[in-house]
């Protein structure tokens, strides 16, 4: 693995300072997991800074001593040569506020009560995870960021960064990405949280309590979610109308391959993943909306903008369509922002941003040199 | 670099002629982004560029030249009315299929246009057609069978065609072979670069 990272070893940040949620809720004190990867310069100018999306967590790149096969969800776009170049750059992932990957969250310990947070643990939103990135920037010692990037999710944190600290960032990748969700999207989680909520072992969030897991719950919400990531093309070219056991059954056990692959998506997610972050994290993605002040009107909300913008979609992506990214675009370009916009063509759905695409690499790579070369001046 | 760009291409050299410091452009089917580079270097403009091919995207952004992907054809929805000083089309517009909707748009956006094409009607071609063969020559090195150009036409039919739809022509620069022509310019001139505006 000569272009991997290598080893590397989560890191954990404790803040003190209590943090007011949009909500008005407070957290008196929390932690953060985080990774780094490559070296900060003097001058500290080559931070980049990596938002996950919904399912993801602060173990971006390379792997564990302890558990080489645990690599990390973006190891092929970070590392030595790659698009995001280690060699180049100073790389931070972290796992936000609300997840179940070791940051504060509802499956942690509240000091105030001794038992787990589960359902008193905040609604948390995208301003309120990009104010304690923040602070974890500042702990580093990282005034201004040489990017920040983020698909998803992920992506509507790095455009918050761009209006909230317009001083803090100097380009923002926004990555199959939009301004805010539309009702289907909403919908679609709205469903998910339902599977989850309905669960009799969900126990109103407090089911650690109870010593069990609403398994259930978590399964549908992420076999539903794994449709909507892929394109109806891609299902159709992996798994067509292919029986497992190649005659028709008349059963409800598991007939076509497509159930078996949902089914196996499902219990692998529900293994690992809380339900209450995943919760927390479909209400993130719903809340978003930094128009939703401003008359809806996102050409004002980007006029606080000052980064440079690199915006990705895929054709493929119906869950986030490049229909959304041109709207990001549009504000940008209203208000007179660098921007540059590539629509990658792609056969894997919203999930492409995950994937090596030669075009969606080359666009990054060379995106992210010019940010290196701007670095190193 | 800025040299052999001109020399390669000499309508930019017009094209940068036209354009005030700090103005802000775009320009569609922008191809690898020499032109916005060269304008930002001379003219210090505020630069898009519309590009539809995957390895010219990634070229522009390698190039520092913000670039939307997008295919012109289907309209310059993301730009709103008046967004820039000048929208340029550059060689493009022989290879442009719905010319007439695009020639609308281009004045929609940009207070002002600049279009650039190869001439038909340069003897050169002329002759070519004469002898009984489609016209290959710098400005149009294409076969009939691989060419993209679909709408090519003469300085005489570009100029009806802003007559009939309220386009005024401010400006032109006619060339062969990097040299200015200003006789019989439709025959003797091989390329042109246009400076036009709505009119009224």
């Amino acid at each position: 693995m000569s272009n991997s990272v290598g080893i590397v070893q989560a890191q954990c940040a404790t803040f003190e300072q209590p943090l007011i949620f949009k909500s008005g809720a407070v957290l008196p004190r929390y932690e953060l997991m985080y990774e780094t990867y490559g070296t900060l310069n003097a001058d500290k100018s080559n931070a980049i800074l990596i938002c996950h999306a919904l399912s993801g967590h602060h173990h971006v790149a390379g792997y564990y001593a302890d558990d080489t096969k645990n690599i990390g969800w973006w190891d092929n776009m970070v590392g030595p040569g790659k698009p995001i170049d280690t060699l180049k750059f100073f790389v931070i992932g972290l796992n936000n506020l609300g997840g179940c990957h070791g940051s504060t969250g509802p499956s942690s310990i509240d000091p105030a009560t001794g038992k787990t947070y589960g359902s008193s643990f905040p609604v948390v939103t995208v301003e309120d995870w990009v104010n304690a990135q923040a602070r974890l920037a500042d702990q580093l010692g990282i005034q201004r960021f040489a990017a920040i990037i983020g698909g998803s999710l992920g992506g509507m944190q790095a455009m918050q960064w761009a209006l909230a600290y317009p001083d803090r960032v100097a380009h923002v990748l926004a990555i199959a990405t939009a301004p805010h969700l539309t009702a289907q999207n909403i919908a679609f989680n709205d469903v998910a949280r339902n599977a989850i909520l309905t669960d009799p072992d969900f126990h109103g969030g407090d089911f650690y309590e109870h010593g069990v897991v609403p398994t259930r719950g978590l399964r549908l919400a992420r076999m539903l979610g794994h449709i909507t990531y892929l394109s109806d093309d891609a299902m159709a070219d992996k798994f067509g109308r292919e029986l497992r056991h190649g005659k028709l059954n008349f059963s409800y056990d598991i007939e076509f391959q497509i159930e078996s692959y949902l089914r196996y998506q499902g219990d692998k997610f529900a293994a690992y993943f809380d339900a209450n972050t995943y919760l927390l994290m479909t209400k993130a993605l719903d809340y978003f909306d930094p128009a939703r002040d401003l008359d809806s009107d996102l050409n004002r909300a980007f006029a606080a903008a000052k980064a440079k913008f690199l915006v990705v979609s895929f054709t493929t992506d119906w869950r986030f369509s490049p229909a959304r990214s041109h709207e990001i675009v549009h504000a940008l370009l209203h208000n007179r922002r660098d921007v540059s916009y590539a629509e990658v063509t792609s056969d894997h759905g919203h999930d492409s941003f995950l994937m090596d695409d030669a075009q969606y690499m080359a666009v990054m790579k060379n995106y992210l040199d010019r940010v290196g070369e701007e670095c190193a001046r | 670099m800025n040299t052999s760009i001109i020399q390669s291409r000499p309508d930019f050299a017009a094209i940068a002629s036209w354009i005030p410091e700090g103005s802000a452009v775009l320009d569609l089917g922008c191809g690898d982004g020499s032109l916005l580079r060269y304008l930002r270097e001379t003219r210090k403009v505020c630069g898009y560029g519309v590009e539809i091919s995957d390895a010219n995207v990634a070229t522009c952004i390698a190039n520092g030249v913000n670039v939307i992907q997008n295919d012109l054809e289907s309209g310059l929805a993301d730009f709103e009315n008046d967004a820039f000083d000048f929208v340029i089309l550059s060689q493009t517009l022989q290879a442009t299929k719905h010319t007439e909707a695009l020639m609308k748009e281009i004045l929609r956006v940009g207070r002002e246009g600049i279009v650039s094409f190869p001439n038909f009607g340069y003897w050169k071609n002329r002759t070519q057609v004469m002898l009984g063969k489609m016209p290959v020559s710098n400005d149009m090195p294409y076969q009939w069978y691989d060419t993209p150009n679909v709408h090519l036409c003469t300085f005489s039919d570009f100029e009806n065609l802003c007559n009939t739809h309220s386009v005024r022509i401010l400006e032109r620069q006619v060339m062969t072979a990097g040299k200015r022509v200003v006789v019989f310019a439709n025959l003797l001139g091989s390329m042109a670069v246009y400076r036009v505006k709505r009119a009224g």
